[in-house]
């Protein structure tokens, strides 16, 4: 079965990625995304009835540490990296009106 | 004698005996990037100040017996989405152009506290997302076998920089074969390991549950050694894991219902599995890794791979491993919904590039990432927000997730067999340059060996195994049960004593010219010497007239 996207998906999927895309983006997003989704449609085929959803491939044991307070200010190092700071904070657009 | 040509173990030993000196080892890396980066273009950072400087800190701690382990002294390049601090760390990527970590790697500060020194930052698929190296926002690298063809991906620098002989050895990271396809391309072995043998703090993160870091280098001594370096358990990265509290299981024949307990101990110990004996090791060859779609060539050399291994002991036999079409469809899904989440970190505030023009928050985060990302990367994050969106998660998210088990299942299957699974590395050996850009599913399903050991969160090594009538090299990929590194590393290494690295032409050319280059350099030496002399004189002589 051949997906189809409808522009309010597409839409929809780019304020969910954070993605601003021109008209001519858009189209390649659809274009590329229905032939991945038709491409992807072959697990259909499998049944995975019974299957549990597998995150983790082996099983983990939990490892403990003690609570140890440790100082590390690394406040300088990270703030370096800010493309726009202002006393010792990341600035950012006015977020309330 | 070339330095650069040399293994980092046989460079190692060397400088442990005093017979080079850790700077001339890093003079030697760095007189072959002079020669050969312009054509092959491996790197993205080049550290030569501090790589030199660090050459001398570390030949006085060889001197004083603090640094005593193969890897001392040796220059290690590192993948660009491995965090390395003072030095800029970008995945290829506009949007991290000018991001210097506030930490290191714990994977490369392993390698530091092993004595090696870093030399530079080796070039990549942007965020690690394709197979060609051809996404990078710096341009790509270029296949030292034939610079009209590409290196493989998304390690593509990595690979290109050991086999250009740059390096001896690097690390690469591996999320559904960027590590064993590259290596396969350039003719150079490279091991992706069990999940969370390797930290994965410091690792920018593509496909959490996928991504290993893995070593990358001429032979499979040098991986052993490398791999023996990096591995470790780290309280950073929870999911990392103490090796020596698991045991992987002993393959016992059809009826074997063994589990992890009560089978060798998985340990750390790498390079004690460099033993040339293959007796009685139970190898299956997976009948639907070798049918329509592989390579002629590439199923004959790797079919002889197998033979040798049989005449050494080896038993070797066919079946069906099954579901290997659902690898690569559940694989993307996984893939891309994990980097969906991952890369929301770049928004233009704490990191990374930031648009000029915006009005409100909002806009600027989108015009940011509209800008900062290239079209690879877009494709992922769109696909991976979609398969996760409401109305469409059980039907591709969840859905992958359970194929993910029954695959992980099939492979259990097996290896209660087999000691250890046959497979190419790739359908084809190293396409031209541009070819795959066009279809980006033709890229995808390059991806089908080697997907399913990121998913079952298998090891894998591939191992070059001679080249095809265009002179391209072919890899051959040994995946092992988890944990089971020593077995697929004897396996390879006993397969290696039957045949000699090959070399590409043109690291032979530049090893010619380096010989006699290094006797120019002393000559060139000498002469500005004598001109500093000449005009620190000619200074002082004027100075006084004045």
């Amino acid at each position: 079965m051949a997906n189809k996207i409808s522009d309010e998906t597409i839409e929809y999927v780019g304020i969910l990625a954070k993605l601003e895309l021109s008209q001519k983006e858009k189209e390649n997003a659809r274009a590329d995304m229905e032939k991945m989704l038709d491409y992807i449609d072959i697990l259909n085929e499998l049944d995975t009835e019974g299957a549990e959803p597998l995150s983790h491939v082996f099983p983990v044991y939990n490892v403990f540490r003690e609570d140890v307070a440790s100082q590390e200010d690394g406040s300088e190092d990270t703030l370096a990296n800010a493309p726009v700071k202002k006393d010792n904070s990341f600035k950012v657009p006015r977020t309330i009106g | 004698m070339d330095i650069a040509s040399l293994t980092a173990a046989g460079l190692g030993k060397k400088i442990r005996a005093k017979e080079i000196s850790v700077v001339e080892a890093v003079r030697a890396s760095l007189d072959r990037i002079d020669q050969v980066e312009k054509d092959v273009h491996s790197f993205v950072t080049i550290d030569r100040e501090g790589a030199l400087k660090r050459a001398e800190d570390v030949q006085k701690q060889i001197d004083d017996g603090r640094l005593t382990g193969a890897l001392a002294g040796v220059p290690v390049a590192v993948k660009d989405n491995i965090c390395t601090k003072g030095m800029p760390t970008t995945c290829s990527s506009r949007i991290l152009e000018n991001f210097h970590p506030a930490f290191t790697a714990e994977a490369v500060r392993n390698l530091e506290r092993g004595g090696a020194v870093i030399i530079g930052k080796t070039n990549m698929d942007e965020f690690a997302m394709g197979s060609t190296t051809e996404t990078s926002y710096f341009g790509v690298t270029r296949n030292p076998w034939n610079l009209e063809h590409v290196p493989g991906g998304s390690s593509g620098g990595s690979c290109a920089a050991v086999a250009a002989e740059e390096c001896p050895c690097a690390l690469g990271s591996d999320t559904g074969g960027s590590i064993r396809q590259p290596s396969a391309f350039c003719g150079v072995t490279g091991i992706k390991p069990t999940y969370g043998t390797v930290s994965r703090y410091g690792l920018i993160a593509y496909g959490s549950s996928l991504d290993q870091i893995g070593p990358i280098a001429k032979d499979v001594t040098d991986c052993a050694a490398l791999l023996e370096v990096i591995a470790s358990r780290d309280p950073k990265d929870s999911t990392s894991i103490d090796r020596s509290i698991y045991v992987h299981r002993q393959s016992k024949g059809p009826d074997s219902q063994e589990s992890f307990k009560g089978g060798q101990p998985a340990g750390y110990d790498f390079t004690s599995a460099l033993v040339n004996d293959v007796t009685g090791m139970r190898i299956g060859i997976p009948r639907d890794y070798f049918g329509e779609g592989l390579d002629g060539e590439i199923k004959e050399k790797i079919l002889a791979a197998v033979r040798v291994l049989e005449e050494r002991g080896a038993v070797a036999e066919e079946f069906d491993l099954s579901l290997v079409p659902y690898a690569i469809p559940a694989y993307y899904v996984i893939a891309s919904a994990e980097a969906s989440s991952n890369l929301s970190r770049f928004d233009g505030v704490k990191y990374g590039y930031r648009t000029q023009d915006y009005e409100g928050l909002h806009d600027m985060y989108k015009r940011t990432r509209s800008e900062g990302f290239g079209e690879e990367v877009k494709r992922r994050i769109m696909l991976g927000s979609f398969v996760l969106s409401a109305g469409y998660y059980d039907a591709y998210y969840m859905k992958a997730l359970r194929t993910k088990a029954l695959i992980k299942q099939a492979f259990d299957q097996a290896f209660a067999r087999y000691d250890v699974i046959v497979a190419p590395a790739a359908p084809t050996t190293a396409l031209k340059l541009g070819h795959s850009l066009s279809d980006p599913m033709k890229m995808y399903l390059g991806d089908i060996y080697t997907v399913s050991a990121n998913l079952a969160g298998l090891p894998g090594i591939s191992i070059p195994v001679g080249t095809d009538s265009k002179g391209l090299p072919i890899g051959m990929q040994i995946i092992g049960d988890c944990f089971a590194e020593k077995k697929i590393i004897r396996a390879a290494y006993t397969l290696e004593q039957t045949r000699a690295y090959e070399r590409p032409a043109l690291a032979k050319n530049a090893s010619k010219v380096q010989e006699h280059g290094a006797d120019d350099r002393q000559r060139k030496e000498a002469v500005q010497r004598r001109e500093a002399v000449q005009r620190k004189e000619a200074v002082q002589r004027e100075g006084g007239a004045v």
